[in-house]
């Protein structure tokens, strides 16, 4: 099981090698990251945005019934549901989320282009099969997640907005009053950088389950739940490290 | 010509290749038979450098495949072509897309000249009408012949094909068999054919080599096969019913 796990670490970074080596034209690179740009980030953005509107919402009634005191002014609600989305809303879950679906997504693909000798034929082309592969997807999250986890903040914010102007749990006013409410922008680079992190946690982790499957779709099912495991357990340990190093 | 030389590979502690040479002849339609599980995929992608053998020897012409480095391993790959058993298209590509691959990358066409060439490979291998479509629309008999214009699409040197016919019927099954023979004439390559498909043998057997058991157990041509005195070879030969009652009434 240790074993198993050395193992995995050693072949990811020999994978992360071929990689980010030799690619081959670079017109055909971008036309690909612009091709997985679609496929992996835009169609995220629906997801994204339905889930960060309800947990933006859900953030401000149960801090609206936490808070509900004297003592504490109305605008502490607004600020507390920005800190909640910048802080680890937008960037850590909406990375689990994605891990789910954009994970999935690229294990299944590559183990599927693995298991029917697709990745073969391109190796005997002589296209460097892992970078053809796996490079454009790795550029397109890591430049499309962060703008992704931007938008998650915006989105929370004003489904934050929305309940408290639809139930009148607070005052709209004092809402983005707390809003602005000793708001740092570095803030929002820090989230943005831990979503840049994350995107490229998720789609290597994914990929490398995916490019090393073998068998038969059986073995493409469970490649694809190991991926998003380990990715999901990757964030978590990532998010540890990057909290402690760029907020200490 | 690629000849192996004492080529041993097993997985884990299963030996699959056991002692394996032999030589493939430039110009002709080289097969390698032999029952399921007996190595030939193995011994064929062991020959273009995606298995690595155990020990042993390849070359291509002059060159020591085995000894090669990564760029000129790359370099030479570029002169090989391959038709994988299940087509191996690429299934988020159209067949244009599929074909013309090769060229993005590795040649310096215009977009006119690479928009010729794979016209030009469609229509080898008559698929003239079915460039917009996706692998997952195609039939498997058109699977395989885009395969083949992808194997030829940048003029290889040597052409591995596994099972090129396999799951076709007959008469497809002649016109792949046909289609991998002229090609093979007409630009002087080396192909190696894997097959189990007697009509294949029988069609294409310039050279014909017997795997059995991950050994080379016979090889010759498809005029002494039916000849040939060996008892494992003659298993496989005359396996069907259709053949036994031909050698009986040969007889
Ligand atoms: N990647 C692999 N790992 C472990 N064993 C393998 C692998 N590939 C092939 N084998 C084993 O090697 C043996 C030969 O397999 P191979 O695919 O070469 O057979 P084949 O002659 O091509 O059969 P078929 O005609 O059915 O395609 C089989 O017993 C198979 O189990
Ligand atoms: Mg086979």
């Amino acid at each position: 099981m240790i074993k198993k796990f050395f193992e995995d670490i050693g072949r990811y970074f020999m994978l992360m090698g071929k990689v980010f080596s030799h690619p081959e034209r670079l017109c055909v690179y971008s036309r690909r990251t612009i091709f997985e740009m679609e496929a992996l980030g835009f169609n995220s953005i629906a997801l994204t945005a339905i889930i960060s509107a309800f947990i933006g919402a859900v953030v401000v009634l149960q801090m609206a019934i936490t808070l509900e005191s004297a003592f504490i002014p109305d605008f502490m609600i607004g600020y507390s549901a920005r800190e909640v989305m910048v802080l680890e809303f937008s960037s850590t879950v909406v990375a689990l989320i994605l891990a789910g679906k954009v994970g999935s997504n690229i294990a299944s693909e590559i183990g599927t282009m693995r298991i029917t000798e697709q990745i073969d034929a391109l190796e005997i082309m002589g296209v460097n099969s892992a970078s053809y592969l796996i490079l454009p997807k790795v550029v397109a999250t890591v430049l499309f997640f962060p703008l992704l986890t931007l938008f998650s903040i915006i989105v929370g914010v004003v489904g934050g907005f929305a309940i408290a102007y639809l139930t009148g749990i607070i005052l709209p006013g004092d809402y983005i009053e707390g809003l602005f409410y000793c708001f740092e922008p570095d803030s929002i680079v820090y989230a943005m950088v831990k979503g840049a992190v994350f995107a490229f946690l998720i789609t290597t982790i994914s990929a490398y389950w995916g490019y090393y499957a073998k068998g038969n779709s059986l073995e493409v099912g469970r490649a694809s739940t190991h991926a998003v495991v380990a990715s999901s357990v990757a964030i978590m340990v990532f998010d540890l490290v990057l909290t402690q190093i760029m907020r200490a | 010509m690629i000849r192996v030389e004492h080529i041993y590979k097993s997985f884990d502690s299963r030996t699959v290749l056991e002692d394996v040479s032999v030589e493939f002849e430039t110009g002709k339609t080289n097969l390698i038979i032999g029952r399921s599980g007996s190595g030939k995929t193995v011994l064929l992608k062991a020959m273009v450098g995606l298995h690595g053998v155990d020990s042993g020897s390849i070359y291509f012409d002059d060159v020591c495949y085995t000894e090669l480095d990564f760029e000129h391993r790359k370099e030479l790959r570029k002169q090989i072509g391959m038709i994988f058993q299940g087509g191996a298209l690429l299934d988020s590509s159209t067949v244009r897309e599929n074909v013309r691959l090769p060229l993005d990358l590795f040649t310096k066409m215009t977009e006119g000249e690479k928009r010729d060439r794979v016209d030009f490979c469609l229509e080898r291998v008559r698929l003239q009408g079915a460039d917009r479509l996706y692998p997952s629309e195609l039939s498997g008999g058109m699977v395989k012949r885009v395969a083949i214009a992808r194997a030829i699409v940048l003029n290889p040197r040597y052409l591995f094909c596994d099972e090129p016919n396999s799951g076709l019927d007959p008469q497809t099954s002649v016109v792949i068999d046909e289609l991998i023979r002229d090609i093979t004439r007409e630009y002087n390559i080396t192909t190696i054919i894997n097959t189990h498909d007697m009509n294949s043998v029988m069609e294409l057997g310039e050279k014909i080599v017997y795997i059995h058991e991950g050994r080379k157990w016979w090889e010759g041509t498809m005029d002494d096969i039916l000849n040939a005195e060996n008892k494992e070879l003659n298993d496989f030969v005359f396996a069907s019913a259709m053949a036994q009652r031909a050698k009986s009434v040969k007889r």
